[in-house]
C-alpha cells in the first residue's frame, strides 16, 4: 500500500515501530502531490523544506505525531501566507497560529500544504478562487465542491491524510459527498474560530476533512473544545470521540425528512441514499419519517445573514493595514474602492453588496431582522424533530459533481447546490457527509447525517456503523 | 421677507447639549489583552485582535462593563439587565476592523443626572448671582464602545496612524440639552470628571484625550419652545476652552439670528488660539451605520454578578462626603467642600484628623492654605505622612507653638522629612507660655525701649506692639504672643 493511501492509525503504526520516518512520509506526499496535483489542483502553497525540518523533530508519541495534515487557506498558520484565494491577500503572511493551529502542533502534527478554496469561503464549486479551480480527482472536468473543494480533493486524491475546511453553508460536506471523502462540521461552537478569516460570524465552523470515520473522530478530539479567545466557543468539555464510536446503531432512531427528498434530485442520488437508510434499518435502527416544514426558507434566510455578516466581516481588507493596495490612489475613497475593487471577485462583491443592502437604514427589519426570526423557526424544525430521533439522515447534495463552467452564469443555481446542508448551520447542529455510492459515470455520492447540538457521539458512532459494512471509503480515484 | 427684528442678545437663551467621551482606567483593552496605558512608542500596544488582523476575535473587557455600570450607579441611571454589542458600520483608517464594537439600541444605562455643584462653576461664576446653586442635568444614556486609533497628519501630505488607542475601553455619556450657558456646560465637565474619578472610573483628564466633549449648541428667542437649530464643536481640548468656545458659538448664533439670518446645522471647529470656531462640514447625508448585534460577542447578563461588584464598590459621592466632614470635623462649608472636592485630598485630611476630631478646622487650614500652596507653586504634592499633620494641628492648638512658628515647622516637615514633634526638638521652638519667663523678658523689653513704653503712656495703644516685637526677638521667637501682650498691658498700665 502507498505511504500516501494510508490512514492515520495505520500510518501512525508505522512510525511508531519505525518502519518509516516522518521525514519520507513528507517526502512520499510530496511525491504524491508532484504525481497528480497539476491535474487535480488541490493545492495553493507548498514548503516541503518546511515541512521536513518539522518532521525530523516530530514526536510519534504524541496523538498526531509526525502526521502531515493539510490545512484550508483560510485559517492562519504563523508564517505561512494567508491568501484566502483571494488577490486582496494574495501576499499576505499570518502573524500568528489560530488555535486549531496550535492544537494540532501539540498533538505533533506537521502543518504541510494549504489548499484551494473559493474565494473567502464564498462558493460551492471552487470556481470563485483566484488561483483558479480545482478539479474533482473522480473526474478532472468536474468540480470537487466548494468551498473547501481543495481540502475534499486533496484527501480524495490522497494527496494528505487529512485536511482542514470550513463549514458556513455546506463547505466541507458537500464537496465530501462529490469527492467520496468524510467531512465533518461539528456543532457551532465546538471548535474555535479564533484565527479562521471570518465569512459568516454566526455561522463559520472549522472541520475535518478525511477517509475514514475514525479519523474524522480522532482529530475532532484534537481540536474541539473552549477557547478563551472565542468568545462564541462553547465550555462543554470535548469527549473523547474515538471511544463510543463502534458501538453500532441498533436501537438507535433515525429521522428521514420528508422535504429532503423533493422533485430536483438527481435520481441515482436519491437511490443511494435510499439503499444507505436500508442499511441503517439492516443493522437494527429505526427509521421514522420527520418533518422540517420551514426548509425551504433556509436558502433565503442564510443568503440574508451570511451576506449580512460577512458585508461587515470584509471591510477589514481596505488596504490600509496590510494586504493589497492599490498604486497612487488620489485620496482615501480613491485607496479603498479601487483596492477592494481590484483585489475582490465578483461572486465576493456580489455578496457584500447583497449584505450592505439588508442591513441598510430602512430594510434592516423587512431582511435581516426577519432571516433571524427564521432562522429560529429552522432552529425549532431540528429540535422538535429530534424528540422523535437521535439523527437525520439525508442526501448531503442534490445532485453529483457538476462539470466546471457550468453554473457559473447562473449564481443562484450556484447557491442551490447548498439546499440539504445550509439549514444545519443555521440551526447551529452538528453534520457528517460519508460516501453512500458512486452514479454510473462513477461520480461520488455523499449520505448526510445530521445530529442536535454536541451530538457528534452519535453521528460518528451511526456514520462508522455505516461505513464498516461497505465498501465505498476504499475506492480510490483512477489517478 | 427678512425682517430685522427688535430683539437683542439679552432676548436669546442657548440650548446645550454634551457628548463626552470617556477612556476607561482598565489594565487592558475592551476586546484584548493589550495594556491600556497612555505614551508608549507608536504602535507598540497593538496585537492582532486591536489590529483587526484576519481571524481574530474580541472578547469582551469584564471590568470594563462593571467601571460603566458604576458610573451608571453613581449618575442614578437604570442598568440594562444585559449588556450587548452592536456593530457600527463605517469606513475610515483610524477604525482597523472598519466598523467599531459599540452599543445601538441596549445601552448598558439609561437615564441618570449630573448635579451641578456650585464650587463646579468657574471661580467668577460662583460668586455671580444669576448661577444656580442646584442645577441639575438630565443624561439620556451612557454606553460602552472601543475607542478609535489616532490618526496624524504629516507636513509632507502624508498621514499615519498610531493604533495603540485603538481598543481602548470608551464610556460615551450622553446628556439631554438642558444646559443654558457656557458656566454651565463647564459645571457639568467638572461635576462629571469628579465623579468619575471618585469612582476611579477614570482619571478624566482631557489634555490627555481621557475625557473627549462635544457639543451641541442652538439659540432660540427666550421662552420659545421649539428648539434652533444647532451646530456641533469639535477639537475643545479643555473644559475651560469648551466655556470659551460656547460662549464665542452662542454669540455668533445669536449675531446671525437677530440679523435675520438662518443658522445651518454645521459642524464647527473651535481654534482655541485664534478663539474662533470655524465650519468643518455641513450636515451631510446622515452616515448609514447598518447597525446589528455583533455576532462574536454572545451578551453578558450584568445581574449574575458584575451588577453586585459594581455596587459593592460604590464610593461616598462628593454631596455626602462634603456634609459628613463638615459635621464630623467641626469644618465649615467652604472647607468641606474644596476637601469633597478632591477625593485623595479628602482621605488625606481625614487620617490626620481621625485621631483627634476636634482639631479638623487647624488641619484643613493647614492643608488647604500652606499644603496647597506648595503643591501649586511646584506642581507636584508634597509627601507627608498624615500623622504629620495630626501633631502639627495639636501643637498649634494646644498653644505649644503658635502661627508663625507651625508656618516654619510645615516647611521643613515637608521637605526635610521630620516630623513636627521632632523638629520642634530639633529647632528648639517650644512656645514659652511660663508666666515668670515671659515677665522676665517684658521686662527687658520695658528697660531697652523708653520710647515705646512713653508712647503707649502717652496714649498711642499701637506702641506695644513694638514691645511685643522685642520680646519676641528676645525669646528668639517663642513667647507666647498672646501671654505677652496681656503681660505687656498690664505692666504698662500699673
Amino acid at each position: 500500500m502507498e505511504t500516501a493511501s494510508l490512514t492515520i492509525p495505520e500510518l501512525r503504526r508505522k512510525l511508531s515501530s519505525g518502519e518509516v520516518r516522518p521525514r519520507e512520509v513528507v517526502d512520499h506526499l510530496a511525491s504524491r502531490i508532484e504525481a497528480v496535483d497539476p491535474k487535480i489542483k488541490a493545492y495553493v502553497h507548498l514548503n516541503v523544506e518546511k515541512a521536513r525540518a518539522e518532521a525530523d523533530k516530530a514526536n510519534p508519541a504524541l496523538p498526531l505525531g509526525g502526521v502531515p495534515i493539510a490545512i484550508k487557506d483560510v485559517i492562519n498558520v504563523k508564517g505561512d501566507p494567508c491568501g484566502c484565494a483571494s488577490k486582496i491577500l494574495e501576499d499576505y503572511v499570518a502573524p500568528y497560529d489560530a488555535t486549531v493551529i496550535t492544537k494540532l502542533r501539540r498533538a505533533g502534527a506537521i502543518l504541510f500544504g494549504r489548499t484551494n478554496m473559493d474565494e473567502f469561503a464564498m462558493g460551492s464549486s471552487t470556481e470563485n478562487s483566484s488561483r483558479g479551480p480545482t478539479h474533482n480527482p473522480w473526474d478532472l472536468e468536474r468540480i470537487p465542491g466548494g468551498s473547501s473543494g481543495g481540502s475534499a480533493a486533496a484527501v480524495a486524491g490522497h494527496e494528505a491524510f487529512a485536511a482542514l475546511g470550513t463549514d458556513t453553508g455546506g463547505s466541507i460536506r458537500q464537496p465530501a459527498a462529490l469527492c467520496s471523502c468524510v467531512g465533518l462540521k461539528p456543532t457551532y461552537g465546538r471548535v474555535s474560530r479564533y484565527g479562521l478569516t471570518a465569512f459568516a460570524s454566526s455561522l463559520d465552523q472549522i472541520g475535518t476533512f478525511t477517509k475514514t470515520v475514525e479519523e474524522a473522530a480522532l482529530l475532532l478530539e484534537i481540536i474541539a473544545g473552549h477557547d478563551t479567545r472565542d468568545n462564541t466557543s462553547g465550555e462543554q468539555p470535548a469527549p473523547a470521540y474515538t471511544a463510543a464510536l463502534k458501538t453500532g446503531v441498533k436501537g438507535m432512531r433515525f429521522g428521514v425528512p420528508k422535504e429532503y427528498f423533493i422533485a430536483g434530485i438527481d435520481p441515482e442520488v436519491e437511490k443511494a441514499v435510499r439503499t444507505a437508510i436500508d442499511e441503517y434499518r439492516g443493522q437494527g435502527a429505526e427509521i421514522v419519517e420527520v418533518s422540517l416544514p420551514h426548509t425551504k426558507y433556509a436558502v433565503a434566510a442564510y443568503y440574508i445573514i451570511a451576506t449580512a455578516e460577512a458585508s461587515s466581516n470584509l471591510a477589514r481588507f481596505d488596504g490600509v493595514r496590510y494586504g493589497r493596495r492599490v498604486q497612487n490612489p488620489k485620496d482615501i475613497l480613491d485607496l479603498y474602492g479601487r483596492t477592494r475593487a481590484e483585489g475582490f471577485g465578483p461572486e465576493v462583491k456580489r455578496r457584500i453588496i447583497l449584505g450592505a443592502y439588508v442591513l441598510s437604514s430602512g430594510y434592516y427589519d423587512a431582511y435581516y431582522n426577519r432571516a433571524q426570526q427564521v432562522r429560529r423557526l429552522i432552529a425549532d424544525d431540528f429540535r422538535q424533530a429530534f424528540k422523535k430521533c437521535d439523527a437525520l439522515l439525508t442526501p448531503t447534495s442534490p445532485t453529483p459533481a457538476f462539470k466546471l463552467g457550468e453554473r457559473m452564469q447562473d449564481p443562484l443555481q450556484m447557491y442551490l447546490a447548498d439546499i440539504f446542508t445550509i439549514a444545519v448551520n443555521l440551526a447551529g447542529i452538528c453534520g457528517v457527509s460519508i460516501p453512500c455510492g458512486f452514479t454510473s459515470a462513477k461520480l461520488p455520492i455523499g449520505l448526510q447525517i445530521i445530529g442536535p447540538k454536541w451530538g457528534e457521539e452519535a453521528i460518528l458512532r451511526a456514520a462508522h456503523a455505516y461505513e464498516r459494512a461497505t465498501p465505498w471509503h476504499k475506492e480510490k480515484p483512477p489517478l | 421677507m427678512s425682517a430685522t427684528t427688535s430683539l437683542t442678545a439679552a432676548d436669546y437663551e442657548a440650548v446645550i447639549g454634551l457628548e463626552v467621551h470617556v477612556q476607561l482606567k482598565t489594565k487592558t483593552k475592551m476586546f484584548c489583552c493589550c495594556k491600556n496605558e497612555f505614551g508608549g512608542a507608536v504602535n507598540s500596544h497593538v496585537c492582532p485582535v486591536c489590529l483587526g488582523l484576519p481571524g481574530v476575535l474580541p472578547v469582551p473587557n469584564e471590568e470594563a462593563i462593571i467601571k460603566t455600570i458604576l458610573t451608571g450607579e453613581m449618575l442614578g441611571c437604570q442598568i440594562a439587565t444585559r449588556c450587548k454589542f452592536d456593530r457600527k458600520n463605517y469606513f475610515y483608517p483610524d477604525m482597523p476592523k472598519n466598523y467599531q464594537i459599540s452599543q445601538y439600541d441596549e445601552p448598558l444605562c439609561r437615564g441618570g443626572t449630573v448635579r451641578l455643584d456650585l464650587m463646579a462653576y468657574p471661580k467668577d461664576a460662583q460668586k455671580d448671582p444669576a448661577t444656580s446653586a442646584d442645577k441639575a442635568v438630565r443624561l439620556v444614556r451612557i454606553h460602552l464602545e472601543e475607542d478609535v486609533a489616532k490618526s496624524f497628519h504629516f507636513e509632507d501630505g502624508t498621514s499615519g496612524i498610531d493604533f495603540n488607542r485603538a481598543g481602548t475601553p470608551l464610556m460615551e455619556i450622553v446628556s439631554e440639552a438642558d444646559m443654558s450657558s457656557p458656566e454651565e456646560a463647564f459645571a457639568y465637565l467638572s461635576s462629571l470628571k469628579q465623579i468619575l474619578i471618585y469612582g476611579d472610573v477614570s482619571d478624566a483628564d482631557m489634555e490627555k484625550g481621557q475625557m473627549r466633549c462635544d457639543v451641541n449648541v442652538s439659540v432660540r428667542p427666550r421662552g420659545q419652545k421649539e428648539f434652533g437649530t444647532k451646530c456641533e464643536l469639535k477639537n475643545l481640548n479643555s473644559i475651560s476652552g469648551v466655556r470659551r468656545a460656547l460662549k464665542y458659538e452662542i454669540a455668533r448664533q445669536i449675531d446671525v439670528v437677530a440679523s435675520g439670518g438662518k443658522i445651518e446645522q454645521q459642524t464647527r471647529r473651535w481654534d482655541d488660539d485664534k478663539g474662533e470656531t470655524t465650519l468643518m462640514r455641513t450636515k451631510e447625508q446622515a452616515h448609514d451605520y447598518r447597525y446589528f448585534p455583533d455576532p462574536d460577542i454572545h451578551p453578558v447578563r450584568t445581574d449574575e454578578g458584575l451588577y453586585e461588584e459594581a455596587q459593592s464598590r460604590m464610593p461616598e459621592l462628593p454631596a455626602a462626603k462634603k456634609l459628613r466632614l463638615a459635621l464630623e470635623y467641626s469644618l465649615t462649608a467652604y472647607q468641606a467642600g474644596v476637601l469633597a472636592a478632591d477625593a485623595p485630598l479628602a482621605d488625606y485630611f481625614e487620617k490626620a484628623a481621625k485621631p483627634k476630631p476636634a482639631n479638623g478646622p487647624a488641619i484643613a487650614n493647614f492643608l488647604l492654605n500652606d499644603y496647597l500652596a506648595i503643591a501649586q507653586a511646584e506642581e507636584i504634592r508634597p509627601k507627608a505622612p498624615a500623622f504629620y499633620f495630626t501633631e502639627l494641628a495639636e501643637l498649634s492648638v494646644s498653644g505649644k507653638i503658635n502661627s508663625r512658628q507651625a508656618k516654619e515647622v510645615f516647611a521643613q516637615m515637608v521637605t526635610a522629612g521630620k516630623s513636627p514633634t521632632q523638629l520642634v526638638k530639633e529647632l528648639g521652638l517650644e512656645q514659652v507660655s511660663d508666666v515668670a519667663q515671659l515677665e522676665a523678658f517684658c521686662d527687658q523689653a520695658i528697660a531697652a525701649n523708653p520710647k515705646s513704653v512713653a508712647d503707649f503712656k502717652a496714649g498711642k495703644q499701637n506702641a506695644v506692639n513694638a514691645l511685643k516685637g522685642q520680646v519676641m526677638k528676645l525669646s528668639k521667637g517663642t513667647a507666647n504672643p498672646q501671654l505677652v501682650g496681656e503681660i505687656l498691658l498690664k505692666k504698662l498700665s500699673a
